[in-house]
């Protein structure tokens, strides 16, 4: 491209001249408030990179992998509510997106994510970096686009954004032909966007809500079972004030972690194959089962036959396909959380739930989450200071594996948007850009990102992104030398037959120190509280700590995956003051008390 | 469009379970880039089975209409048209199965013929109001219409002839404004 060329396509120029699609992308982007971008040029988006050049109103990120790309968006997208954006090139580049794609559609996350193409006529040819990246991810995305005409780029975009972030929220991709990106029209960005038969329901149904707040009038032992949609719509107010008024128990799940503070009495944790056992046994002998923009995951309900069988169900969802998927209800309402909760709140009567409450806070009593602790590091002791050093005031970022299960037990969250973590995929190797990409949309709290030891190392690369922007990262690596949660499967059902799952590890605090990343280590109990204030008082740049934990441990409770309660299996850790109270030092962490016994000094076992 | 190969071999037949049923659902959907697939690898991804897929222009040049003939329960059969509501490029599913509708199905077969068999196989076609549409020294071909019934009946009259070819072009339907045959 000559100057003279280049000085012409400038995109400082005025509206209604030709511009490029190149152009035309920056300015829809602009449009549309993005403010970050993640992304990695190529051959087919070279010309889209010549136009983003100039442009101060976007910051765009270099990741040091597409993958990182998407699963940054993702975390920003997470965190802010706003959509996440990836920018990357053909063939390689568009198949690296694949994973954080599937993995947003499974946990219903906007993002936007334009892969170059390789030029119109070329398609189909096999042309170099020639990638149907299209038909490759259109079973993972809500909708996507190739764009086969410059006139049709800003409405394409202009659509995208608002699909991508309306209804229930999802990923969706437009392909760039390099030379439509080079083709010229006018811009003229469209100010709505018309979609023949796509139009979400916001408002539930005023009939279906009446019959819901009669069910709910009527019940004695309820439970709100709130999931990811609680967050997604903004509800943590509404649900809060409802739980309150019904006097009603709350149990999330792994998405719903932060929706209803856990500290409240009324919380009772996480449900499901790592619930906590009360909650798991409300849900079971409950007569009204209230869930709230969750979806009848198989990791929650285990045999669905069995699953709140007596209860009478309600499920408030935005998307009509997820209601009777798995569970057959008895009152759907299929609207926007925050709106029906609104709605129910008028027509709801405060319940007569003493005894209920009563029950489950025995069942707390008996089965509360606990563990032994000693002078080898347990993971849950590491978490649950962690939550006691910034009391809930943190946006926690997991990976995949026994230490994202510990984070969703012994956290505590309080606060919205402050969990962020691979539900539904269960992407090994999302938590280090997912959390980098939280940090460049929220500075008002501290952002951590925890991955076990293998899951660190599927995208570690993007150390040097973080490093390269001093980001006030928290990096945290849960150090089992396991792939530890394949192991405790292998242990528990495979005969304790270990295949491949032991890893040989590089020294990770010398890793992360050649990125030029502070980095510290813990070993000891009796090291991991210093080690953590350390890495939270740290004020230049990102921080990693290594916690060196104890190799064969594992998560309970347990319900082995497709069965019930009957086989939930609890900690064999005793109960402090229990039957037999061995004089151990044991922690335990109950939701919904705030009362903890949380021991720092080792106590040797014939104590 | 090859799909429809790969997901008609995905119908299993299965027990004869009671609850399964036979549902013509009625799609009109945009002619937009890749639209097709979209709804064929629905139907593949989700595992539902499919008896028949017919696709064609309508009244209104931006827009095609699909008649999918699917099996399944109840439940199945609502996923069903839930998930292709959710397709974007899709504008209307009706599930014609809860309408009274009327339905035709077009076919054309190949079939052995000689000297001998030949004017058992005209009377066949007579009796179907089916065409004679090619013929050879050796084979005969029929186009004949009707309700999917009616098409599989002739086909089993003709299958003892030894049937050479044979292309259906599956089931298209509409929802009737009134109800009774006209
Ligand atoms: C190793 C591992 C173990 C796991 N163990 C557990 C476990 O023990 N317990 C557990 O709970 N999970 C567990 N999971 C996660 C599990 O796989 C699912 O991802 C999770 O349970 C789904 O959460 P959800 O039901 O809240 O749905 P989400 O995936 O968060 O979906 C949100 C739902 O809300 C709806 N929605 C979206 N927006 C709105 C809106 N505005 N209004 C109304 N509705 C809306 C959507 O349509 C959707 O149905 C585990 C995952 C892994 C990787
Ligand atoms: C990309 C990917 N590959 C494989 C798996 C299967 N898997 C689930 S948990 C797990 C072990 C994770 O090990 P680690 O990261 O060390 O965490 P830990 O369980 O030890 O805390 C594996 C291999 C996965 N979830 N994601
Ligand atoms: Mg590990």
């Amino acid at each position: 491209m000559s100057r003279q060329a280049h000085e012409e396509e400038s995109p400082a120029a005025p509206a209604g001249r030709l511009m490029t699609g190149a152009e035309i992308f920056v300015r829809s982007l602009i449009a549309e408030n993005v403010e970050v971008l993640f992304g990695y040029p190529g051959g087919a988006t070279i010309g889209v990179y010549d136009a983003l050049h100039d442009i101060s109103d976007i910051n765009h990120v270099l990741t040091r992998h597409e993958q990182g790309a998407t699963h940054a968006a993702e975390g920003y997208a997470k965190a802010t509510g706003k959509p996440g954006v990836v920018l990357v090139t053909s063939g390689p580049g568009a198949t690296n997106t694949v994973t954080g794609i599937a993995d947003a559609m499974m946990d219903s996350i906007p993002l936007v994510v334009f892969t170059g193409q390789v030029p119109l006529r070329l398609i189909g040819n096999d042309a170099f970096q020639e990638a149907d990246i299209v038909g490759i991810t259109r079973p993972v995305t809500k909708h996507n686009y190739l764009v086969r005409d410059v006139r049709e780029l800003a409405q394409t975009i202009k659509e995208a954004f608002y699909i991508a972030l309306s209804g229930r929220p999802g990923p969706v991709l437009i392909d760039l032909p390099k030379d439509v990106m080079a083709q010229k029209t006018t811009f003229d960005y469209p100010g709505s966007v018309t979609l023949r038969n796509y139009a979400p329901i916001l408002d539930g149904n005023l009939r279906q809500i009446r019959k819901a707040a009669e069910v709910i009038n009527a019940a004695s032992r309820p439970v709100l079972y709130v999931g990811g949609g609680a967050i997604l719509s903004n509800a943590a107010p509404e649900l809060t004030a409802l739980a309150r008024k019904l006097r009603c128990p709350v149990t999330t799940t792994l998405h719903g972690l932060g929706s209803f503070p856990e500290n409240d009495p009324l919380a009772m944790g996480m449900l499901g194959m790592h619930g906590t056992w009360y909650s798991n046994m409300a849900v079971h002998f409950c007569d009204v089962l209230i869930a709230v923009g969750a979806r009848f995951d198989d990791r929650v309900t285990g045999n669905v036959d069995a699953f709140a069988a007596e209860a009478k169900k309600i499920h408030i969802d935005i998307d009509p396909s997820a209601i009777s998927k798995n569970v057959k209800v008895d009152v759907p309402i299929v609207g926007d959380v925050k709106r029906v909760l609104a709605a129910l709140q008028d027509l709801v009567n405060p319940l007569e739930t003493k005894d209920w409450l009563r029950t489950i806070d025995a069942w707390k009593d008996e089965h509360p989450l606990r563990y032994r602790n000693g002078e080898e590091i347990r993971a849950q002791y590491v978490i649950q200071k962690l939550g006691e050093i910034t009391e809930g005031n943190a946006i926690v970022v997991t990976d995949v594996g026994q230490h994202q299960m510990w984070a969703a037990q012994f956290f505590n969250f309080a606060h919205p948007r402050t969990h962020i973590t691979s539900g539904g995929l269960g992407t090994m190797g999302f938590s280090l850009p997912a959390a980098m990409g939280a940090v460049f949309g929220r500075r008002d709290l501290p952002v951590i990102s925890i991955s076990g030891d293998g899951g660190f190392q599927m995208n570690s690369q993007e150390m040097a992104t973080i490093v390269q922007h001093r980001l006030p990262l928290k990096i945290f690596v849960i150090n089992n030398g396991f792939l530890g949660m394949v192991r405790q499967w292998q242990e528990l059902f495979w005969r304790r037959r270990y295949s491949q799952v032991e890893l040989a590890n590089p020294d990770f605090v010398r890793l992360a120190e050649a990125y030029g990343c502070t980095a510290f280590r813990a070993t000891r109990t009796s090291e991991v509280e210093d080690v953590l204030r350390k890495a939270m008082a740290h004020t230049d740049g990102p921080v990693f700590a290594e916690f060196v934990v104890a190799k064969e441990d594992n998560v309970y409770p347990m319900i082995p995956a497709g069965q019930t309660i009957n086989e939930m299996i609890d900690t064999p850790d005793p109960v402090p003051g229990g039957r037999n109270g061995s004089g151990d030092a044991i922690a335990t962490v109950e939701k919904g008390k705030a009362r903890k016994v949380s021991v720092h000094a080792h106590v040797p076992s014939n104590a | 469009m090859p799909m429809s190969q790969a997901m008609l071999n995905t119908q299993a037949p299965g027990p004869a379970d009671e609850k399964v049923k036979r549902h013509t659902i009625s799609i009109l959907v945009q002619n937009k880039f890749g639209a097709f697939n979209r709804i064929a690898g629905l139907f593949a991804a989700k595992g539902y089975n499919i008896d028949s897929l017919s696709v064609g222009p309508t009244e209104d040049e931006g827009v095609s209409r699909m008649t999918i003939v699917a099996r399944g329960d109840d439940q199945i059969i609502e996923q069903i048209t839930k998930q292709l509501n959710k397709l974007i490029d899709i504008v209307k599913v009706i599930d014609l199965t809860f309408e009274s509708f009327v339905d035709r199905e077009l076919v054309l077969v190949k079939v052995h013929s000689t000297n001998d068999t030949r004017p058992e196989i005209m009377q066949i076609a007579e009796i179907f109001r089916a065409k004679v549409v090619d013929i050879s020294p050796k084979t005969l071909t029929l186009e004949a219409t009707g309700s999917q019934q009616k098409v599989d009946a002739i086909i089993k009259m003709l299958k003892p002839f030894a049937i050479k070819e044979m292309a259906r072009t599956g089931r298209v339907a509409l929802k009737r404004e009134f109800q009774g045959e006209v």
